[in-house]
């Protein structure tokens, strides 16, 4: 057994992991929350925008400079960029593989209809196609300000106001908000119980902090857009 | 009681299927679901009609022959198998829809029989621990202690029935898989194949076209035998450290 | 010696010659399975790839031995009618298995559980047998842990035990009410390793139909394809049955509902003897029927006699619900005519007491089949919670089933049939009188006499498979030469055209009456007549029915559909074709044995105290009856058995 075990490990545990469906989940699990670390981080980031303009701008300024003289103005943020890119890549090929797996595995539905839990599996579906769309918006927005109206560099603060001053801008970030919520709210507990952190104790206590997670994300998030169009920021 | 029955009626694998209505009466409500179908069948023989194919053995619960969703629902309403529910639990007039595992892994065999080999073949690939006929030592040589031993029994309770995998979405075989894992892995005597039992039998499922679990939880709802969501997170567990630990 | 039966006229059946040697080794009896295993011939490891061993049925006696040959090297392949072989009868036993490990050191031994095994099949086993599964029983607990069976264990992490049907030593491993499942579980998971490591061929859903003798020898079967309704014939150089027991015959029994006779009948029909057919057990605590829809009893554990007592009302007829029927007007009628043993006598004689109050028109619940085992008294004495922590499952069970709530409603229990002693003859090797055919587990006659001891069957099921048949097998393929079976021998067609013949016959019938009611009229008869009290009248009575009743099968049957395709109904009726003959048999046994032991209890032969007479003198063998066609008179083997060690006494519970 035990050489049995080893001729297994060595050829390449990645690969065998990658393989299977337990292992790509592993993945997706964690390139998941990376993801949701970053959100965090800049979720506390944005709400900055309270404290007004320079505080903000300051902020993204810093951003560029975390790391000087070690690292070169804006390598931080490179290199942030880059373990994101990895991880939402990650994420949304095993998400796609994956989500094919299971369709193909169950291929005709009961006649009978019953709303079943599958609804959050669902929602973690088009929800992250939505985030990923979003995302992509997003960056157009306000990183690389291609759509953005204000389109000042270094200035995030004007740049989210103008960009919270039409409606349909609006919609789209408070939409994509409450998908973020959504997905972190399955996503999470879910992710504990993919890397085996959960067991019949923890269970509870893990849903519970899901659904804080997801709450406050939302929330934090969902704040600027209102604040804005409300003029508590402008 | 007069119940209205839709059964989904399959000549054979490749035959297509469709749901059939059939009206049953003078239903007792301490008939159990399947001494209702037995009526049904009695009818259809003397009628000259092919009688509806169920797997059922034990009729106790215990087997874990008996499968069919109905209403929906793997076993039905109450968190039972089929042969332990009683018709006390439906209405006079009742509707009710009768359909067998769902799953690729699961073929139709006809009517409501399915084809659940795919569950021995991933026990065949790692659900037991190496133990040649009278190469055992004493069985006090090595004491359980009294939580593993509890621990394994409430997993070791899994009766095959497949009502997980219907029950699942994605037609998964997550929950039947890891109780035989927590079950030989949480035992001494299962320690020496630890690590190849998982892995082996992950593959194994994988191989058999089951889904991925997306933690919907529907299979816990559905275990008659009441073997626990966390299970799966402690299979996955199992996993991960065999092939990276 | 046996004087002849005077009972019945010989034109009924025919004796024939007894059967001298059971081919136990002679010398002390502690010795003889040494001894055995030592003259055994042994297969060279290198050749055993070579032979193919046949082995149907996977439950416990099944599923251990197709593991342990296929672990030794042979080729097995195996055969069970489920779409799992982990799905085998034996996955609904219940209580738990002896061992005579003596882990409580409270004076258990080898020898005590030898002597109470063969007490308790009242002096109608054979010694060496039983001696040697007391001895065997040791190392199947050993086994079983070894392969992660999950059996119940104390804080310390050792082994629980318990003692079960009225034994006074605390023998019984169990894992709560299911350990038939996890042993099977064990077993099947052996196999589970042999069928992916290619060692063992298994065929689910495949019915055997009949035996393959070439030769005098067995060397296959023949078998249908459940799904497809192929038939087809599977050689090898010995064949072993491990079937299960044939209580279904009764239509009603704790048994699974596909258990069946017919891999035994037809091997019998193939030459293989039948002994003692009408040995079957009654349990005393089922579950009553509840309409004329049941399909099944359920068993629960006897455990429920230790505190639950058993009442019916003194009035006949009385219909009151049992909380308005005071205490001066109810009849606790076991405590009343067994005071020293009261609710706790063995499983025959509460079932018979049970039996004799309903029909004096006192039973309780749907068509007054059915006593009370009430509860309140444990309660008032120990408290709910004292009495949910030791049968709370229990009670959900029968609520379950019942929807009565036995904390407020007293049980209601009624006997029914349980376990068949009787089965194929073997030797003391396990072989039939058809060389190359072995019997193990509930299939053989088992070592059981005329009644099983509680937590017994389980004990032999993994003490034939595991430990007894693999080496008389080994002997046996390395004694003879087996020349291998061309697929063109003419036995082959021979018996595949029977197989056929027969399917096509019930189909071609078409008649107006399905499988399950002549299965339920069957059934019936002989629990009316051959059941818990029988007598020659009624025995007559059913011997002169059966025959009508199974030309009218033939006139009336109806099958639909083919026998090219998964056709439940079809193996219905085709299993009730060799019940028909099978029912024939155990009437004609039970009447020809004209004494009371164990589970047989003939009205004509009991005590003033109303006890099971036993008639040593006449009837101290073990009947194996040989086949000569259908409706025609059986002939007689006696295999008397010698008592060295245990000395036959009458038992009395009085
Ligand atoms: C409800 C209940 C509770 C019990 N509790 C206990 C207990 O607590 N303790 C105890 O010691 N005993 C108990 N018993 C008795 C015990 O369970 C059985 O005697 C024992 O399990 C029989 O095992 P077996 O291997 O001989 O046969 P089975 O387990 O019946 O297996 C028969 C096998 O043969 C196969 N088969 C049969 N016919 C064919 C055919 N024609 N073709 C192909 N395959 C065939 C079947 O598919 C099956 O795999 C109980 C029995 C019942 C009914
Ligand atoms: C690229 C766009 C995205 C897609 C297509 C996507 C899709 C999915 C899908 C299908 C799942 C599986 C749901 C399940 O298994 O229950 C999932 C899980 C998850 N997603 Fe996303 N998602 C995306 C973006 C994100 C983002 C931005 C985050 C960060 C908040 C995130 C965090 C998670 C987490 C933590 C999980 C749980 C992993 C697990 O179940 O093991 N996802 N995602
Ligand atoms: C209303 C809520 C949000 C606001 C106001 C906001 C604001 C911003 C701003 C101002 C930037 C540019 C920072 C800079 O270039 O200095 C940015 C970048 C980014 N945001 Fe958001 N964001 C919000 C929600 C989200 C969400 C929900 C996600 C993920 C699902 C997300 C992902 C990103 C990413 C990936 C970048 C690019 C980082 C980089 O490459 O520089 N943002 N966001
Ligand atoms: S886990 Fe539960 S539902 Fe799945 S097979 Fe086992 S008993 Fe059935
Ligand atoms: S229902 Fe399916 S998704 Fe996972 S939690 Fe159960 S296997
Ligand atoms: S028939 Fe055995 S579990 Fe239902």
């Amino acid at each position: 057994m035990t050489t049995a075990t080893r001729t297994a490990r060595h050829p390449s545990t990645l690969v065998t992991l990658w393989r299977s469906t337990v292992g790509k989940k592993a993945v997706m699990a964690v390139s998941g929350l990376v993801m949701l670390l970053y959100l965090v981080a800049h979720m506390l980031g944005n709400l900055k925008i309270f404290f007004g303009p320079d505080e903000l701008n300051g902020y993204a300024h810093w951003l560029r400079t975390l790391g000087e003289p070690f690292l070169r103005y804006e390598w931080f943020l490179w290199i942030a960029r880059a373990g994101l890119l990895a991880a939402v890549v990650l994420h949304g090929v095993s998400a796609y593989q994956l989500s094919r797996r299971d369709i193909a595995a169950r291929p005709s539905k009961y006649v009978h209809k019953r709303r079943r839990a599958s609804y959050a599996t669902r929602t973690m579906r088009w929800g992250g196609v939505i985030l990923g769309l979003f995302i992509v918006w997003h960056i157009l927005d306000l990183t690389t300000l291609t759509v953005n109206p204000n389109a000042e560099h270094g200035k995030p603060y004007q740049n989210i106001v103008a960009s919270f001053s039409n409606w349909y801008s609006c919609v789209i970030y408070v939409v994509a908000m409450l998908a973020v919520g959504l997905h972190v709210r399955h996503g999470f507990w879910s992710a504990a119980q993919t890397l085996g952190a959960s067991n019949a104790r923890r269970e509870k206590a893990l849903k519970l902090a899901a659904n804080g997670l997801a709450l406050v994300l939302t929330v934090g998030f969902l704040s600027v857009p209102v604040a804005v169009m409300t003029g508590v920021v402008s | 009681m007069n119940l209205t029955l839709r059964i989904w009626r399959q000549a054979g694998p490749d035959a297509p299927g469709s749901m059939t209505t059939y009206k049953v009466s003078g239903i007792s409500p301490d008939m159990s679901f399947l001494e209702m179908l037995d009526t049904l069948n009695e009818e259809l023989i003397t009628r000259g009609d092919t009688p509806v194919a169920f797997d059922h053995d034990c009729r106790e619960g215990i087997c874990g022959a008996c499968g069919m969703v109905i209403n929906g629902q793997a076993h039905g309403p109450e968190r039972t198998t089929t042969c332990q529910l009683h018709m006390r639990h439906f209405k006079d007039g009742d509707t009710i829809d009768i359909e067998p595992w769902r799953a690729s892994a699961f073929p139709v065999v006809k009517d409501l029989v399915v084809d659940r080999s795919a569950f021995d073949r991933i026990i065949g690939s790692g659900g037991y621990i190496t133990a040649p006929t009278g190469s055992a030592p004493d069985a006090h040589a090595t004491p359980v202690p009294k939580e593993a031993a509890d621990t394994a029994f409430e997993h070791a309770e899994c009766i095959g029935c497949g009502a997980c995998v219907a029950a699942c979405p994605n037609g998964s075989a997550m929950l039947f898989t890891s109780a035989k894992v927590v079950h030989l892995n949480v035992l001494p005597q299962g320690a020496p194949e630890r690590k190849s039992r998982v892995r082996n039998m992950v593959a194994a499922m994988d191989a058999e076209g089951f889904g991925g679990c997306t933690n919907t939880g529907e299979c816990a709802t559905a275990c008659p035998k009441g073997i626990p969501l966390p299970s799966i997170a402690a299979m996955n567990r199992e996993f991960l450290r065999s092939s990276l630990g | 010696m046996s004087t002849v039966n005077t009972e019945i006229p010989y034109a009924e059946y025919g004796v024939g010659a007894p059967i001298a040697d059971a081919k136990a080794p002679a010398g002390p009896i502690e010795q003889r399975w040494d001894q055995r295993r030592f003259e055994a011939k042994l297969v060279n490891p290198a050749n055993r790839r070579k032979h193919t061993v046949i082995v149907v049925g996977t439950g416990l006696a099944g599923g251990a031995a197709g593991a342990t040959l296929a672990e030794q090297g042979y080729h097995v392949v195996q055969f069970c009618f489920q779409d799992s072989p982990r799905r085998a009868h034996s996955i609904a036993a219940q209580g738990g298995i002896n061992a005579a490990k003596n882990y409580r050191n409270d004076g258990d031994s080898i020898r005590r559980l030898f002597y109470d095994t063969v007490k308790g099949g009242d002096f109608r086993a054979r010694e060496s047998n039983v001696h040697r599964l007391a001895q065997v029983s040791v190392e199947i607990i050993d086994q079983c842990v070894a392969q992660g069976v999950p059996f119940a264990r104390e804080y310390g992490g050792l082994l629980d035990t318990r003692s079960f049907g009225g034994v006074q030593v605390s023998r019984t491993f169990y894992a709560r009410g299911q350990t038939g499942q996890q042993l099977l579980l064990g077993a099947y998971q052996a196999l589970s390793r042999q069928i992916a490591a290619g060692n063992v061929e298994m065929h689910p859903r495949t019915e055997m139909l009949d035996l393959l003798v070439v030769d005098g020898r067995a060397r296959g079967i023949v078998a249908r394809d459940l799904v497809t309704g192929e038939i087809s014939t599977y050689t090898a150089d010995a064949v072993v049955l491990a079937t299960g027991g044939y209580g279904n015959v009764f239509y009603l029994s704790t048994n699974a509902k596909n258990s069946n006779a017919t891999a035994v009948w037809r091997a019998h029909r193939r030459g293989a003897y039948f002994a003692n057919p009408c040995f079957t057990q009654i349990h005393p605590t089922c579950i009553p029927r509840s309409g004329d829809h049941q399909s099944k009893l359920t068993l629960m554990s006897e455990s429920l006699r230790n505190d639950g007592r058993i009442w019916v009302p003194k009035a006949k007829g009385d219909t009151r619900p049992p909380a308005e029927i005071p205490e001066a007007e109810r009849d606790y009628y076991l405590e009343r005519i067994y005071p020293a043993f009261g609710n706790l006598v063995p499983r025959d004689i509460a079932s018979r007491a049970a039996k004799n109050v309903c029909d004096e028109g006192r039973g309780v619940g749907p068509g007054g089949q059915g006593v009370y085992l009430d509860f309140a008294d444990a309660i008032r004495r120990m408290g709910r919670d004292a009495v949910a922590a030791k049968y709370g499952n229990l009670f959900e069970m029968y609520e379950r089933i019942t929807a009565e709530d036995p904390y407020r409603v007293p049980m209601r229990i009624y006997p029914a049939i349980h376990y068949t002693m009787g089965g194929l003859w073997v030797d003391y090797d396990l072989q039939t009188t058809v060389p190359g055919l072995f019997a193990i587990g509930e299939a053989n006659f088992s070592d059981h006499g005329a009644n099983r001891l509680g937590a017994s069957a389980l004990m032999q099921g993994l003490a034939d498979g595991y430990f007894v048949l693999p080496p008389t097998l080994n002997d046996y393929l390395a004694r003879n030469p087996l020349p291998a079976v061309p697929a063109d021998h003419g036995e082959i067609a021979a018996a595949e055209a029977e197989v056929t013949d027969r399917l096509n016959l019930i189909l071609a019938v078409n008649g107006d009456r399905t499988p399950d009611s002549f299965h339920r009229e069957l059934g019936e008869l002989l629990w009316d007549e051959c059941g818990m009290a029988r007598d020659a009248a009624g025995l007559r009575r059913a011997l002169d029915r059966i025959p009508k009743l199974r030309d009218e099968f033939w006139r009336r049957i109806k099958v639909p559909g083919t026998g090219q395709e998964l056709n439940q109904s079809l193996e219905k009726a085709n299993r009730l074709v060799d019940y028909f003959e099978l029912a024939e048999l155990m009437c004609l046994d039970a009447l020809h044995r004209a004494e009371s032991c164990g589970g047989h209890f003939r009205t004509e032969s009991q005590t003033e105290d109303g006890e099971a007479a036993r008639r040593d003198e006449d009837y101290s063998y073990a009947a194996a009856w040989e086949f000569t066609g259908t409706g025609t008179a059986p002939v007689l083997h006696r295999e008397e058995l010698e008592f060295e060690h245990v000395h036959p006494t009458q038992r009395s519970y009085a």
